[in-house]
Formats: structure tokens, sequence, C-alpha cells
């Protein structure tokens, strides 16, 4: 190879790997913020701050919905399998939203650590299927991922 | 091997071969995207929680599939025009930047359709949406620096440089799913390991993900010849050509 073009290939991989660390420290240092949400567990260890707007991602625990007979309130438990957080939230939920499936909730976690969402979103899995082919798994005894009920 | 080097670097060869490709690429191309449309589209089974909205994956992911494979296409094509100061490259990458810019634009808004009726928002910042908003500016940013300066070779270096320090943003869109706590899900096709997509809705999927490619270098000749004609207007071979076509 010429030698300027030696010189231009190795200021070119000198740029995109430069480039690529400085990136990658700058998103190591950000790595906080950049998750969109905080598990139950780093709640439970107290890295969410109080009274400040967050958000907390997890599994709805089965059986903690509880809709309220007058209002739109609806009080649900976040769970990870290691902490919970109940959260209350006034408002409508989004279709896809259900026990056992995932969800992020935004609002202020009070000083009994529960949150006050003012937003939920319904967390979508990468598992698709036809309804045939859940109904067969659910028959012989598994759920969608595939693992023993 | 040399000599086909040498031959990518003449205008009226590439220009000829460019034609030669589209020819057979682009009606296999729309056969594909047809065929894949219209069974991702009508004849996939729902999805036994989302049921029909799912079928936006059809056009979803194969735009940005492609969204990031064309812009390492773009990068190369810039990384070759920087060290070789071949003319030629630098009109490949040119050809990229505006089709690249669609692709992502296509797969942001697709997204954000599925996104209200599933999530229950349009937008949300999550890592993996913020950095495909990126790639969208990227995109943009190479198209407009060209055309920001009337210099052709300075135009050529200063895309090259910027589309070069921008593929660092191609593994974070990759990965940011896996790296963070995003709201978007991973990925549902795997290379290692078995997809969780069930294969009756795999298939019209990987179909369409090779028309897109198809699409996409379908793009990229048109563009790449009608820049080529563009720059060589005074040459005799685009005269040639010209009077061909007044002609016929």
């Amino acid at each position: 190879m010429h030698p300027i073009r030696k010189q231009r290939l190795l200021i070119v991989i000198f740029v995109v790997l430069f480039s690529s660390a400085a990136v990658g420290l700058v998103t190591y240092a950000l790595r906080g913020n950049i998750n969109l949400f905080f598990p139950p567990a780093e709640v439970a260890q107290g890295k969410a701050p109080i009274g400040k707007p967050i958000r907390v991602g997890g599994m709805v625990r089965e059986g903690s919905v509880q809709r309220s007979d007058d209002s739109l309130e609806v009080r649900f438990v976040i769970t990870d399998f290691e902490a919970d957080v109940p959260a209350v939230y006034v408002g409508i939920l989004p279709d896809l939203f259900g026990e056992g499936q995932g969800a992020v909730a935004s609002g202020v976690l009070n000083e009994e650590g529960v949150l006050m969402a003012s937003e939920v979103l319904a967390k979508h899995d990468e598992n698709y299927m036809p309804p045939e082919v859940t109904d067969a798994l659910e028959k012989s005894g598994y759920d969608h991922k595939g693992n023993a009920k | 091997m040399w000599s086909f080097f040498h031959k990518l670097g003449s205008p009226p060869w590439l220009f000829g071969i460019a034609g030669s490709i589209l020819r057979w690429l682009l009606p296999i191309t729309l056969v594909a995207l047809a065929v894949g449309l219209v069974w991702g589209l009508l004849f996939t089974h729902p999805d036994f929680r989302q049921g029909n909205s799912y079928r936006i994956i059809y056009i979803h992911v194969p735009a940005a599939v492609v969204a990031l494979a064309g812009y390492y296409v773009m990068a190369i094509a810039g990384a070759v025009s920087l060290i070789w100061k071949m003319k030629m490259a630098d009109v490949a990458m040119k050809a990229c930047a505006p089709i690249g810019a669609a692709l992502t634009f296509i797969a942001l808004v697709t997204g954000s359709i599925w996104g209200k009726p599933t999530w229950g928002t349009w937008w949300v910042w999550d890592a993996r949406i913020t950095s495909m908003l990126i790639l969208l500016f990227l995109y943009l940013g190479v198209v407009a620096l060209y055309e920001a300066y009337d210099n052709k070779e300075a135009a050529s270096k200063a895309c090259a440089v910027l589309s070069l320090v921008g593929t660092v943003n191609i593994p974070i869109i990759y990965k940011s799913v896996d790296w963070w706590y995003s709201l978007h899900q991973p990925a549902s096709i795997k290379f290692t390991g078995e997809s969780t997509i069930d294969a009756s809705m795999l298939y019209p999927l990987l179909l369409m993900i090779v028309a897109f490619y198809g699409l996409f270098t379908c793009c990229m000749l048109l563009n790449m010849r009608a820049e080529l004609v563009e720059r060589e207007a005074r040459t005799n071979w685009v005269r040639k050509l010209a009077g061909a076509g007044a002609r016929r």
C-alpha cells in the first residue's frame, strides 16, 4: 500500500476508535440516566430518590391489581421477583396492561414507598406467536415463554 | 482483481453495470416486496396479545435493520473515498444518505404508531428510540453537510468524517435494549439461539428484510446513476447517452 494511503487509513482507524472511546466513556458516565426506569430491587435498595419524578418498571404481580368501584383509581404491585413496589394510578390504562405483564409506571415515590403514578405504560416482550400456539402451550402446561408452569 | 477496481473508477463502466444490475434486481425486489407484504399483512395469524397491530413489524423491522446496515455501507464508502480518493466511492456515499434517512424515518413513524396502542404512548425517551433519532439526524446531517460545500472534494471529506464518527451509534442502537432498561423490547430474531417469534410469522418477516435490502440497493444504484450523469454532464459518454435517449 502506498505510504500516504496507509497514513490516511491509520487516521481513519484512529478517528473511529477515538470517537468510539469518547462516546463509550460518556455513555458509561451517564449510564444511570440512560436507563428508562428503576427495577423494584433498586428502589428497595434506596437508589431511587423520594419525592422526585422517576419511573419504575417490572412485572405487574399476579393478583395484585385492585380497581376502585367508584373512580378510575387502580392499585397494583410492580415486581422483579426480588422486591415489590406498590403503585397507585388514576386514569385509563393501556390495553396491554395486565397481571403478569411488563409495565413501566412514572410518578413520585412517597415516604411509605408507594409510587404515586401519573402515567403507566405497558411493556411488550419479544415473544410473538399466534393464539393457536399459546392455546396449545397452555394445554400442555407451559406459559408463552416455554417455561413449565 | 486490480482491473476490476480500476474499472470501478470509470464512470461510464459503473453507470452501465449499475444499469444491468437494476434490470434484474428491481423486478425481483418489487415482487419480493409485494409477496412479503401480502403474506405478512393478510395471511399470518394475529399475535396472541397484540392482535393485528403487531403486523407493523413487517415494515418497522425491515426498515430499521436496513437503516442500520445502510449506515455501514455509507461509512465504508466514506472511508474508501478518504483513503483512496476514489470519486466513485464518494458517489456511493452520497447516494446512501437520503435512503437511510427515509428508512430511519419510516422505522420511527411505524414504531410510534405501534407504540400508541401497545405501550400507551407515541413517544418515550428510551435508549433505543433516542439513539434511532440520532441516526436520523446523522443521515440528514450528511445530506446537509454535502450541500453546504461548493467544492465537491471538501464536501466528500467532511461527510466521510461525519459518517465515520457516526458509526459509533450503530452498535449502541443495536445493543441499547440489552445494555439499559428500555421500554423497547429486545430483538425477537436471534442469531444465536432460538428466535422468540413463531416460525409462521418469521418467514414473511425474513422475506421483507431481504426485500428491503434489495430496495436499498436499487435506490442506491438509481441515485448513483443520477449523480454520475450530473457530474459527468460535459463528457462525451453522457452526451452520447443523452443523444441516444433523444433519438429513441
